[in-house]
């Protein structure tokens, strides 16, 4: 059993929780993930590790409200317990030799972003971060970001945070304003990854993008969260647990992505009805 | 004066049209009465073929003499000698190809069932003896397990009876491997698994879920935590697909993804979180155990229709025997000589049929069977909504790629000193399917014996 130490809202349907599990925040490196199970009969959910301090043993989960399990993890409390908490799993972010890079963060995907943006600026690396939200409301981690980024770019399709407009309006307008990166990292709903990647294709930019299919076990036994890269004209299979999360953005095959993502939509329907209105929202405009 | 009825006491089994709605137990077990007429057929043979059949070399002759005369618990004294899972054992174990295969009475007739009557022995025992579990002292030495499966769990149990202490790692949330996240419930029940572990628990093993070794902690921590030797029975997890087309299409699945959400997820008890397709009309490529399983959760989940698509012919099945004929009385359509092209979506993503191909049977191939050709122009569609690949798994890189020196074959497969489980790493030892790629239960929880006497061995200089 796993104790959460800290609980806080970030927005009505985001929450950071902070969850005792010195295995796990011994090794943790940004870019991986956790496995948990909130109770016995219960699924087991993938979460990004956003930060983790070794000393006291804990690492923080930025989930987004969404479906049943999220619903009831969001349900406990400081000082309760989660049944089970498992990792780190999955391969680090690479980010040795980065001199200067963009962090793109859609949504909840921002919490994915953060950690790496940090552990770029800790390392050296210039980082312009560019970060997109549906509206002011649902905003996360401004000052997070604030304080790992040279440069950050607020975005939201209603204008009410930011300028008003696509992270991929901002990524263009960096690029034109003659910004060179040595690597773009896009991290957030599908199809905003997606139109990253035919973006930085045009400038011939290495893009990094962060996979999240449907998962089980994370350890490489089921095969549930398996993707296709196109490399080469060759079509190869990867699993996202243990192969990524991260992928070269111009290999992964998105619609394909897309098309299994919602295998279980009819499903999880039943257990909850709203469907995640930031990923809607970017969905929407993307 | 033996039994010489030339057939084996039949299984007392539920009925198959009300066992393909449920997932409990199919064979139900011998009575006392049966158990003994069964074991009375057994001719006690001087050279004893059937041991030889044996891959743990169960005493089987004296197991069932002590069964013929009523002493139960005597019979499985003998039988504990050499296996330490033979409820599991006496349930799974393809005996067909193995005791059973040599054994004298199955020249003119079935043979001895020596399966049933190792099952009955040890459900016999843990129905009625409750043995206060024995905690030796500690020896001071520490021993990580890896893989809490049948071959984890038999190293971990040897050792901890000499008085080491064991910790197993497992990275699931429930121990127990294929035997708890494969093998179904109505083939073998889950308590049954639960309480070997209660047991090793019981004599002290810790065990630590949640635990992915090359990720949470690597092996060379491990001793780096004082652990003094290492035992990798991480089994053989990782699915194999078939790469054609359509293979990523919503709705096909893989065995293992397929049975942990039922076994492990529980997905089919109303209630549970873990969503499951529950397909109309599935199709289970391949043909041994793994396939027979997932089809028959299939059918208990709802299906109207389930196919077996194999390329080879029934005598290829590489299923337990008794798993084939229960798949059949449950409905289950065999698609032999069949091997699927393409698996073909509706527009939306979802599978809508499976292109298939007939094939015959050619020269005999590497394996000595023979070898399956196409017959072209054969092509044919089978409508179905999911498709369950079972096609084979191998050993999972994560172990090998996070430890320095160590290693493998090719395919994945440890590289270990076939007596001792010894690998290419001092006091790293690994056995089981880690080693082998996929086999059987009988095999891994030799490996775990072998192993756990040559840790014996180097830490105390005696043979255990
Ligand atoms: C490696 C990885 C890291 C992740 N990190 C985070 C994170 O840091 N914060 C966060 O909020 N979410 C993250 N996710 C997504 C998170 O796992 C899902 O939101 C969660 O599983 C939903 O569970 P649920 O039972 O509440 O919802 P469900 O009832 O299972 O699903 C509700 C809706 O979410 C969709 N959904 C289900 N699973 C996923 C998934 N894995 N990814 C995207 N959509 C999904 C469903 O199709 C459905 O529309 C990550 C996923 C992966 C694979
Ligand atoms: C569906 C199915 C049906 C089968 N039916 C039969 C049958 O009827 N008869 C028969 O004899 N055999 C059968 N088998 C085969 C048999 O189950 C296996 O050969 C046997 O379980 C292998 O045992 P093992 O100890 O090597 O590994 P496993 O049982 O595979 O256990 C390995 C364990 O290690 C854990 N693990 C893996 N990697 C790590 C890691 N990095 N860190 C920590 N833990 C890890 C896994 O989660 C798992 O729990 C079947 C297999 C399947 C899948
Ligand atoms: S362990 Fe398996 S092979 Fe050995 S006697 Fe028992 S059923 Fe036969
Ligand atoms: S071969 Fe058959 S009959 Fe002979 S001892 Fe073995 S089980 Fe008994
Ligand atoms: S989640 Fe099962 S293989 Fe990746």
């Amino acid at each position: 059993m796993y104790k959460i130490v800290k609980k806080r809202e970030l927005n009505p349907t985001v929450t950071l929780m902070e969850v005792e599990a010195p295995a796990v925040a011994g090794k943790a490196q940004p870019g991986q993930f956790i496995i948990l199970r909130v109770d016995a009969g219960g699924e087991r959910i993938p979460l990004t590790i956003a930060d983790f301090d070794r000393e006291r043993g804990t690492v923080s989960i930025i989930f987004q409200i969404v479906g049943a399990t999220t619903e009831k993890l969001n349900h406990r409390q400081e000082g309760d317990y989660i049944q089970d908490f498992v990792g780190p799993l999955g391969v680090p972010t690479h980010t040795e030799g980065l001199k200067k890079a963009a962090v793109v963060g859609g949504g909840v995907g921002c919490a994915i972003a953060y950690p790496v943006a940090k552990k770029l600026y800790e390392q050296g690396c210039e980082v312009h971060s560019i970060v997109g939200f549906r509206s002011r409301e649902l905003v996360i981690l401004e000052r997070e970001f604030e304080a790992v980024s040279s440069r950050l770019c607020r975005m939201s399709d209603d204008g009410s945070f930011g300028e008003k407009g696509l992270v991929t309006d901002a990524l263009r307008g960096l690029i034109e304003s003659g910004e060179k990166y040595d690597r773009v990292i896009a991290i957030g709903p599908l199809v905003m990854m997606k139109f990253v990647c035919k973006l930085t294709k045009e400038f011939d930019i290495p893009t990094t993008v962060s996979m999240n299919p449907i998962m089980i076990d994370g350890t490489g036994m089921c095969g549930g969260c398996r993707l296709s890269l196109i490399r080469d004209g060759r079509r190869v299979t990867k699993f996202a647990c243990v192969d990524g999360p991260d992928f070269d953005g111009f290999e992964v095959d998105f619609d394909e992505a897309m098309a299994r993502g919602s295998m279980y939509r009819d499903f999880e329907r039943h257990a909850h009805e709203e469907t995640c209105n930031l990923f809607k929202g970017v969905e929407n405009h993307a | 004066m033996p039994n010489m009825s030339l057939k084996k006491n039949e299984m007392p089994s539920q009925e198959p049209q009300v066992r393909s709605r449920n997932f409990e137990e199919v064979a139900l077990g011998y009575t006392e009465e049966q158990a003994i007429d069964e074991a009375r057929r057994c001719l006690n043979c001087k050279n004893k073929p059937c041991v030889g059949g044996c891959p743990v070399n169960i005493m089987i002759p004296e197991f069932i003499a002590k069964m013929a005369e009523g002493d139960f618990e005597g019979a499985y004294q003998v039988i504990a000698k050499s296996s330490a899972l033979p409820a599991v054992c006496g349930r799974v174990c393809p005996q067909e190809s193995q005791c059973e295969k040599y054994c004298v009475r199955g020249i003119k007739g079935e043979p001895v069932g020596i399966g049933r009557l190792e099952r009955f022995a040890a459900d016999w025992h843990n129905e009625h003896v409750s043995e206060a579990p024995i905690r030796p002292g500690s020896n001071g030495h520490k021993i990580a397990v890896i893989g809490s499966g049948p071959s984890g769990l038999t190293c971990a149990g040897d050792l901890a009876r000499l008085g080491y202490e064991v910790t197993v790692f497992e990275a699931l949330h429930t121990p127990g491997g294929v035997l708890v996240y494969g093998i179904p419930e109505f083939r073998l029940p889950k308590a049954i698994v639960q309480k070997e572990i209660e047991g090793l628990k019981a004599m002290g093993v810790r065990i630590e879920t949640n635990m992915v070794i090359g990720r949470s902690l690597s092996i060379d921590e491990l001793f780096g935590e004082g652990f003094e030797a290492v035992f990798i029975g991480s089994g053989a997890g990782l699915p194999r697909f078939m790469n054609i087309p359509g293979e990523n299409l919503k709705g096909v699945y893989s065995a293992n993804e397929f049975l942990t959400r039922v076994n492990l997820m529980k997905a089919y008890l109303p209630g549970s979180d873990t969503p499951i397709q529950r397909g109309k009309r599935v199709a289970v490529v391949g043909g041994g155990n793994v396939a027979m399983d997932a089809a028959r959760c299939a059918k208990r989940l709802g299906a109207e229709e389930v196919y077996i698509v194999y390329r080879r012919s029934e005598a290829e099945l590489p299923a337990r025997a008794e798993e084939v004929e229960h798949a059949k009385e449950e409905g289950i359509v065999f698609r032999l000589l069949n091997n699927p092209k393409e698996i073909l979506g509706d527009g939306t993503g979802s599978v809508r049929g499976m292109e298939c191909l007939e094939m015959e049977l050619g020269e005999p191939d590497a394996s000595g069977r023979r070898r399956p050709v196409e017959k072209a122009g054969s092509e044919f569609v089978l409508d179905v909504d999911c498709v369950i690949m079972a096609i084979g798994t191998s050993p999972n890189p994560l172990i090998k790629s996070t430890t320095e020196g160590l290693e493998t074959q090719s395919w994945g497969g440890i590289i270990v000193n076939e007596e001792t489980g010894l690998t290419s790493r001092p006091g790293v030892y690994a056995g089981g399917d880690a080693v082998t790629g996929a086999a059987t239960v009988i095999l891994a929880m030799g490996a775990g014996k072998a192993a756990a006497k040559a840790i014996h061995r180097q830490l105390s200089g005696e043979e255990a």
